[in-house]
């Protein structure tokens, strides 16, 4: 049931405003990061996955969400961030991505679920370049919200891309 | 117009092609000399339909293309003609033509004009040419002169109510402005005083000037849909018309009263963005969308269904919600929980059946393919069809088209013997093949039986010796030879025909059918006959699986690629240089899988005596997986991982177990596969099970 009355919330939070767009933030060791919500399917808590073999260890497996199989990807894995035991707070986020063969449900993993903030484009300011350093590869821009620093990441190509090409070259 | 036809253009499609269907399968029903009146009507009916849609479409060619069948087809429905064969071979060649055509128009791809051209020829000659010819001349002499723009005048005089038809002339005029440049006035003398003005009534009249590369039948489309209730005057604008028109325009266009002005701004606003919009229209979506059609029957059973399910859940919130459950209420709940699981496996059942569609689908097209080859091959071969109503899965049916043409072309091919050999060997000078379908179990069995001279032994073990398949003087049964017409490149056929013969083909055959998960296997008696059996399963939504553990992991293997399973004798393993590991089975050495290797999972235990091998078969190599334990069988419902995934090796899909967790189900060829690629090759040359038996 708390599945649901989230996935609720985020509808009535949506239809609250329509000063520019909404984003979701999650926490991802102590950074914040922002998504569009309209890409949101559902926010659910972390359940075991059904592993999935010879793919890249940021996939943590597969899940059945109401008869779909959807795959898992841990954000942390993903941005190289240390790992963490999974908490009562860990959630998955379902995402739909847009990829040229149309929209697929992804889920990822992520510390927890923090707010939805309204911004516009102007808001979003792009990302400095950090050369090797950092991968801003995913990063759409960064936005400031009450002092604060978001990262607003572009889902499509985070998911999608490399993703894809690494998946890929395993089954080759 | 304002609505967007082209979403109509899948429907269209899928209705001509229908239509097609229809027309062949009529066409050869009809009985040269005697018609039935009924067939008739029914292909012209057809014929019709696909006429009109294609003009609604503005899709010219084909319109044209069967308006010339239509008149052929109209003498004679009315008995001015009769019907030849002739007539009839050239009407089958036109419904092939149309169905290129619209194939054609579909995926926006080529079309062999010359054949186009030359079917109309021969449907031209036939019809005696000139009447209609002459009509389609004047066409084609304009056609240099359509590619440049010209000037249209249209002559548009509504009748009184043509609106009341919900025909708006504002949206014509926006349309005409896609085709080029339009200049319009309005003729108000037809206006009455205001006091006897009917809102609903049109009272203007149009002068329209249209500057346009198109031609004649795209303006007259635009007023299709008003064809009866107007007046319409289309003619080419000399160039004087050009002079008086500038002239004219002037002065006419303030005669316009206010909101009528407002309209012809609009158009002339419109016109500026000319022509580029009506192109794209009519280019079809090439993206696979296929669609079912679904008797009404079968979903008013789901939706009783459905009802039936929502009042099972009502009742068992209801009891739920009681305050204490004593021992009548568990009663109760446990009698609602078995209705809800037979409300659950009912609708399970009906929507699976959504899907099934009767083998008629698949055997439709053989009655012409028989008529088309026998009289190619001189032979004289009846077709018989029966069970056209066991219904399979749609996309099993798609893909069983074609080995099943396979199979018929080489039974009418090879097995139907000529009339004259047919009547030495004192058998009936018709040969007969009998297409026949029939449920049996979970499965569709589909026979294609022939009268004809069943398989040579003789020739066949002959070939295979002379093949290196069979070492001369070798005993064999009468089903090892028959399996061995499903080898590649195997052909009893002296000579090659353009029919059958090269030796391709049979093992494609079997290859399809066993990718289905299906089985193909022949019988045959010499001067008999023969059948050959397709067994398939009714859906690919399914499966039957063996549940296998190893460590934490379920997997499903199929069943019908299991041969057996069994415990490890130690003594019966033994190692190729140490590494790749064989089980001798019988007189088999078959490779171990230790799945857990391959899947990179934490297994229960390594030692092969602490688990199971389950010997599993693809494409006739044979391994043994090595699991941890053996769960139950079970069916299974095939959810593609590919949806909102990535295909990964050896996993053939993904499906949900009772307790919602996901469990993947093993592709045993894609298991071979990473296997050998992570064995290093020089373990393999033993390990291939054909080369270890010998």
């Amino acid at each position: 049931m708390a599945e649901t009355n989230q996935t609720l919330e985020v509808g009535d939070m949506m239809s609250a405003s329509d000063e520019g767009q909404q984003y979701l933030t999650f926490i991802l060791a102590g950074e914040e990061y922002g998504v569009d919500i309209l890409r949101v399917q559902e926010i659910k808590g972390w359940d075991s996955v059904t592993h999935i073999p010879n793919t890249p260890e940021y996939v943590r497996g597969v899940i059945n969400i109401r008869g779909t199989i959807v795959p898992i990807i841990d954000m942390r894995i993903r941005f190289d961030i240390e790992q963490l035991a999974y908490g009562p707070t860990t959630v998955v986020i379902v995402l739909r991505v847009q990829g040229e063969n149309g929209d697929r449900i992804m889920g990822v993993v992520v510390d927890g679920v923090s707010d939805v903030y309204n911004m516009s484009d102007e808001d979003i300011k792009d990302a400095p370049d950090f050369g090797s350093a950092v991968d801003t590869k995913f990063v759409k821009g960064l936005a400031t919200v009450n002092e604060k620093m978001v990262i607003i990441l572009d889902i499509d190509h985070m998911l999608n891309s490399q993703e894809l090409n690494e998946v890929d070259s395993v089954v080759e | 117009m304002s609505i967007d036809i082209s979403q109509f253009l899948v429907t269209f499609y899928e209705e001509s092609f229908e239509g097609l269907e229809i027309m062949e399968s009529e066409l050869l029903n009809l009985d040269v000399g005697a018609a039935d009146n009924e067939t008739i009507n029914t292909i012209f009916r057809a014929a019709h339909s696909i006429k009109g849609g294609s003009g609604t479409f503005g899709l010219n060619a084909v319109s044209d293309f069967t308006h010339v069948m239509e008149t052929l087809l109209d003498e004679m429905r009315d008995g001015r003609r009769q019907v030849t064969q002739e007539g009839v071979n050239i009407l089958l060649s036109s419904v092939d033509v149309l169905r290129e055509m619209l194939t054609a128009l579909r995926d926006s791809a080529e079309l062999n004009v010359q054949r186009v051209a030359a079917t109309k020829q021969q449907l031209d000659t036939l019809l005696g040419g000139d009447a209609v010819s002459s009509e389609e001349k004047p066409q084609a002499e304009q056609a240099p002169v359509e590619s440049s723009f010209q000037l249209w005048a249209i002559d548009f005089r509504p009748h009184l109510d043509m609106l009341r038809t919900g025909n708006d002339p504002v949206r014509m005029f926006r349309e005409l402005s896609d085709l080029g440049e339009l200049n319009a006035t309005v003729d108000v003398s037809g206006l009455p005083a205001w006091d006897e003005l009917e809102p609903e009534e049109s009272y203007l009249n149009w002068k329209l000037a249209l500057d346009s590369d198109k031609d004649e039948a795209d303006i007259r489309e635009v007023f299709e849909w008003v064809d009866d209730e107007c007046d319409l005057n289309i003619h080419q604008a000399a160039g004087l018309f050009v002079e008086a028109q500038h002239e004219e325009a002037a002065p006419v266009q303030p005669l316009a009263t206010p909101p009528i002005q407002d309209k012809t701004d609009t158009v002339a606003a419109v016109g500026t963005n000319a022509g580029s919009a009506k192109e794209p229209a009519r280019k079809p979506t090439a993206s696979g969308d296929t669609s079912i059609r679904v008797s009404i029957d079968k979903v008013d059973e789901l939706i009783n269904m459905v009802g039936e399910l929502v009042i099972t859940q009502s009742m068992l919130s209801q009891y739920g919600e009681a305050e204490k459950i004593d021992t009548a209420g568990i009663e109760r709940l446990r009698d609602g929980l078995g209705q809800l699981e037979r409300n659950t496996r009912e609708l399970q059942e009906s929507v699976m059946r959504i899907r099934m569609l009767p083998i008629s689908f698949a055997f439709q097209r053989f009655p012409r393919l028989v008529h088309d080859l026998s009289s190619k091959l001189e032979k004289n071969i009846q077709l018989k069809m029966s069970g056209e109503q066991t219904e399979l899965d749609k996309t099993v049916m798609e893909k069983i088209g074609d080995p099943l043409v396979h199979l018929v072309r080489n039974s009418l091919d090879h097995g139907i013997e000529k009339p004259d050999v047919r009547r030495e060997k004192g058998k009936p000078e018709q040969g007969t093949v009998h297409l026949n379908a029939f449920h049996q179990g979970g499965n569709i069995v589909i026979e294609i039986i022939d009268d004809g001279a069943g398989l040579n032994k003789d020739k066949i073990i002959e070939k295979a010796v002379g093949r290196g398949l069979l070492v001369e003087g070798e005993a064999v049964s009468d089903e090892q030879v028959h399996d061995l017409i499903f080898h590649a490149g195997f052909s009893t056929a002296d000579t090659v025909s353009d029919v059958s013969g090269r030796g391709v083909g049979m093992d494609v055959v079997r290859k399809n059918i066993r990718s289905l998960g299906g089985t193909v296997e022949v019988t045959s008696k010499v001067d008999i006959g023969s059948t050959f059996t397709i067994r398939l399963p009714l859906t690919l939504a399914i499966l039957d699986g063996q549940l296998v553990k190893v460590g934490t992991e379920t997997y499903i293997v199929p069943l019908i690629s299991i041969i057996e399973s069994l415990q490890v004798k130690m003594d019966k393993v033994n190692t190729v240089s140490g590494k790749g590991e064989v089980y001798r089975l019988r007189d088999e050495y078959i490779p171990v899988v230790r799945l857990y290797h391959v899947f990179d999972v934490e297994p229960d235990g390594r030692e092969l005596t602490t688990g199971l091998l389950v010997v599993v078969e693809a494409e006739g190599e044979k391994v043994a997986l090595f699991v941890d334990d053996l769960f139950g069988q079970q069916q299974v419902v095939i959810k593609s991982l590919e949806t909102n995934f990535k295909k990964v090796g050896g996993v053939s899909g993904a499906t949900i177990l009772g307790d919602g967790t996901v469990a993947l189900i093993l592709d045993v060829k894609g298991l071979m596969g990473l296997y050998q690629k992570q064995t290093p090759a020089r373990d393999l040359y033993l390990v291939k099970s054909s080369d270890a038996a010998a």
